[in-house]
C-alpha cells in the first residue's frame, strides 16, 4: 500500500499546529485512494504524544528520540529522517512550509534526487501516483501546477494555514525507533535560544497593520489596535528593520490573515504583501498616495495622513465603538 | 583568521510587480519587468563583504542565468566582489530546484577553497528556499537557513543567528558551510563610482558551460528536473469595494469611524 510520510515538526514535546494541517490533508488525500499515512515525529521524550496525532489523521506514527532532537536541528534531523526514509522508502514525504520544514525537506530532496515542491497551497495525487500541488510564485499572484516526475519519495512543502485541521480519526498505532546519532559528529550546534514569545495573527480576528509610512513608529497603531480590541501586524520591512517581531508581518513569507476586519495603515500594497491579506473579510486602508497599490486590494481606502487621521479616529471611535 | 573564499550565490529577478501574466497563452511576461538582483542576495553579498572588511578573504559571486545577467554579476563586483561567475548554458533551461542546487554546487567546487557560502533566503521570483539546503547536500556540508549574522570565533568556526519561531537561535557551526541570509538583515552598500566604472570597462566575468562543470544536459535542464509545471494561473485579488474615501482628515475620520462601528456591531 502507498505510504505517505508526514514530518511532525515539534518543539520540546509541543506539536507545530501547522503539521497538523498536512497530517489532516494528507489523511483526506489516502482515504480517497485508500493510502496509509504515517507521521514522524523526532524529539526528547515525545512516545506520549504519538498515539494523539492519531485524531489528527495519521494512521501510524514513527517516533524517534534522542536529547539532541528535542529541537529542530539540521544536520541530526536530516540525518535521522534521511535513514528512515532509505530503509523504508516512502511514495510521498510532506512538511509543512515552516522554516524548520523546509530547511529540511530541501536537505532531503538533493540526498534522494527528487523533486520538491514549495509551499504549495493546494494537494493532491493523480490517477498515475503523481504529486500534484498549487505553487504559488511571484509574491503569490502567479500559481503553477507542479507534477512530480521523478524520484522517491515525491515531496512537498505545505503553506501554513491553508489546510484546517480536523480531529476526526482515531488513536495511532505507534512505533518507537532507535536513534543512530553520534553527536561527537555534528558540526553545527545550538548555543542559545532567545524566545520573546509567540503570537498567531492567522487566528486574529480583528488586525490594524502598519507599514513603512508610520516611520517606524507603531504608537498610533498600537492605540487604534487597542481601541477596536484588536492585534497588532506589520509589513515585512518593520520586522527586518527590528520594529517589530519577526512573527507578526503579514505576507508571503509570514503571516496570512484570516480576519473580519483589517485596518492598513501606510503600506503600498507590494505584491509579497497583498497575498498576507487575500482572505481578511473586510480590508479598511489608509495611505498618503492615491496612487498607493493597495486601493486595489482595499474595500475602504481613504486617501491622507495617517498621522492626522488616526488621532482623531482614535477620539471619535472613544466616544463610542 | 584570514578567510579562504566567500562563495555567495546571486540570481537575477524580475520585480514581481512589473510582470505581466497572459491568461491565453498562459504564460508570464517579464519583458516590461525591471530585472534587479534578487533582494535578499544583496543582503547576502553584503554581509560577505563585511565578512571580508573584517577577516579578509575573497568575495566570489556566481550565478546560474542567461547571458543578460552580466551587468548585474558586474555590479555585485562595482559593489566589492572580487570576482564573478556566470553559468549559461541552453542545456540549463526549465532547472528545477535540483539541477539548479547541482550546477551551482559544482560552480562553487570549481571555485574552489571555500570557507563560507551565502545565499539568499529564497528568491523573489520563485521562491522556494530550496536551493541552499540543496546546494550543501550536493557539496556535503553543514547549512543553516534564515541567519542575519555571522561572527567568526576561531579558525574554522563561526557563530550564526538564526531566525525562529518567536525569536532566534544562535549556532556554531564548523567551515566550510553554507548559510542562508535572511531578506532585510542589513543594509547593502552603494557601489564606488569609479569601481562601478572599472567594472563595466575592463572587469572581464568567467563564463562557464555546463561541459566546463562536467555535466551532461540530461543531469540539467528539463531533462534532469524531478518537477515539471503543468500549467500557470493567475490568482485574481479577491473582490473588494474599493471605496475611495477623500476629504480633510476630520471627514475621513468620522466616516471610517461610521464605518467601522458598523462593523464591529
Ligand atoms: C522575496 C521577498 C519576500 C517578501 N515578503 C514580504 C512579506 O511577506 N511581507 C511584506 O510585507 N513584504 C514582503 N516583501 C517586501 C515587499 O516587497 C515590500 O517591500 C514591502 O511590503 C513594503 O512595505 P511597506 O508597504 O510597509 O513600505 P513601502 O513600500 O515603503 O510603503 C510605505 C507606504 O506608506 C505610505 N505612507 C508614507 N507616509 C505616510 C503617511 N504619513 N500616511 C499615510 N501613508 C503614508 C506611502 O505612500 C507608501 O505607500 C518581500 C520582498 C521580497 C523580495
Ligand atoms: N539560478 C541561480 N543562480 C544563482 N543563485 C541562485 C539561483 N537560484 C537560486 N539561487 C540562490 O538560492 C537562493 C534561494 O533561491 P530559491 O531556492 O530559488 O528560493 C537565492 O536567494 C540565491 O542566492
Amino acid at each position: 500500500m502507498r505510504d505517505i510520510w508526514v514530518f511532525i515538526e515539534q518543539d520540546s514535546g509541543v506539536v507545530e499546529e501547522s503539521s497538523l494541517e498536512v497530517l489532516t490533508k494528507a489523511r483526506e488525500i489516502a482515504d480517497a485512494r485508500g493510502y496509509l499515512v504515517t507521521g514522524v515525529l523526532l524529539g526528547r521524550g515525545v512516545r506520549g504524544i504519538a498515539g494523539g496525532l492519531g485524531r489528527y489523521g495519521a494512521h501510524r506514527v514513527i517516533v524517534v528520540e534522542h536529547p539532541i532532537l528535542e529541537s529542530y536541528l539540521g544536520e541530526p534531523y536530516a540525518s535521522v529522517m534521511g535513514d528512515l526514509i532509505g530503509e523504508r522508502n516512502p511514495d510521498y514525504f510532506l512538511a509543512s512550509a515552516t522554516r524548520n520544514g523546509r530547511d529540511l525537506a530541501g536537505r532531503l530532496a538533493v540526498r534522494f534526487r527528487t523533486g520538491l515542491q514549495a509551499h504549495v497551497v493546494n494537494l493532491d495525487i493523480a490517477e498515475d501516483g503523481s504529486l500534484v500541488g498549487h505553487v504559488p510564485g511571484f509574491g503569490g499572484n502567479i500559481v503553477a501546477v507542479v507534477r512530480n516526475v521523478r524520484g522517491r519519495p515525491q515531496m512537498a512543502t505545505v503553506a501554513l494555514g491553508v489546510f484546517r485541521p480536523r480531529e476526526a480519526w482515531g488513536e495511532a498505532e505507534v512505533e518507537v525507533v532507535e536513534a543512530k546519532l553520534d553527536p561527537s559528529k555534528l558540526r553545527a550546534r545550538r548555543v542559545e535560544v532567545v524566545r520573546r514569545g509567540y503570537v498567531d495573527l492567522s487566528k486574529s480576528r480583528r488586525v490594524v497593520v502598519g507599514g513603512m509610512g508610520t516611520g517606524g513608529d507603531l504608537t498610533l497603531v498600537r492605540e487604534l489596535a487597542k481601541i477596536i480590541q484588536a492585534d497588532v501586524g506589520v509589513s515585512r520591512p518593520l520586522s527586518d528593520i527590528g520594529v517589530a517581531p519577526k512573527d507578526i508581518y503579514i505576507g508571503s513569507t509570514g503571516v496570512s490573515l484570516n480576519a473580519d476586519l483589517a485596518v492598513i495603515v501606510g503600506v503600498s500594497g507590494a505584491p509579497h504583501f497583498v497575498s498576507g491579506i487575500r482572505n481578511v473579510r473586510t480590508v479598511i486602508s489608509i495611505n498618503k498616495d492615491p496612487e498607493a497599490p493597495i486601493a486595489e486590494y482595499s474595500d475602504y481606502f481613504a486617501v491622507g495622513d495617517l498621522f492626522e487621521i488616526i488621532p482623531k479616529l482614535i477620539e471619535k471611535l472613544r466616544r463610542g465603538v | 583568521m584570514g578567510l579562504r573564499n566567500i562563495v555567495v550565490t546571486l540570481k537575477v529577478t524580475p520585480k514581481p510587480e512589473e510582470i505581466r501574466f497572459d491568461p491565453v497563452t498562459k504564460t508570464i511576461d517579464r519583458s516590461k519587468a525591471t530585472n534587479e538582483i534578487n533582494p535578499a542576495d544583496k543582503n547576502a553579498l553584503e554581509m560577505a563583504l563585511q565578512l571580508k572588511d573584517r577577516y579578509g578573504g575573497r568575495v566570489i559571486v556566481v550565478s546560474m542565468g542567461p547571458p543578460f545577467w552580466e551587468p548585474f554579476l558586474k555590479l555585485a563586483v562595482a559593489m566589492g566582489a572580487d570576482d564573478a561567475v556566470l553559468v549559461s548554458d541552453r542545456a540549463l533551461a526549465g532547472s528545477d530546484t535540483l539541477p539548479t542546487s547541482l550546477t551551482l554546487a559544482r560552480a562553487i567546487q570549481r571555485i574552489g577553497d571555500y570557507d563560507i557560502i551565502l545565499t539568499g533566503e529564497e528568491s523573489s521570483d520563485g521562491g522556494t528556499g530550496q536551493v541552499p539546503p540543496g546546494i550543501a547536500e550536493w557539496l556535503g556540508i553543514p547549512h543553516v537557513t534564515y541567519i542575519t549574522s555571522i561572527e567568526i570565533i576561531e579558525p574554522g568556526k563561526a557563530r550564526v543567528k538564526r531566525t525562529i519561531k518567536g525569536g532566534y537561535e544562535i549556532l556554531e557551526v564548523d567551515m566550510p558551510f553554507l548559510a542562508s541570509v535572511e531578506l532585510g538583515c542589513n543594509t547593502p552598500r552603494f557601489p564606488d563610482f569609479r569601481r562601478k566604472r572599472w567594472a563595466e570597462r575592463e572587469f572581464k566575468l568567467k563564463t562557464w558551460s555546463i561541459a566546463d562543470l562536467g555535466l551532461s544536459p540530461e543531469e540539467v535542464g528539463f531533462k534532469g528536473s524531478a518537477t515539471t509545471v503543468d500549467t500557470l494561473m493567475e490568482l485574481k485579488p479577491p473582490e473588494r469595494l474599493r471605496s475611495r474615501i477623500t476629504g480633510a482628515p476630520d471627514e475621513i475620520a468620522e466616516e471610517l469611524a461610521r464605518i467601522i462601528r458598523e462593523l464591529l456591531r
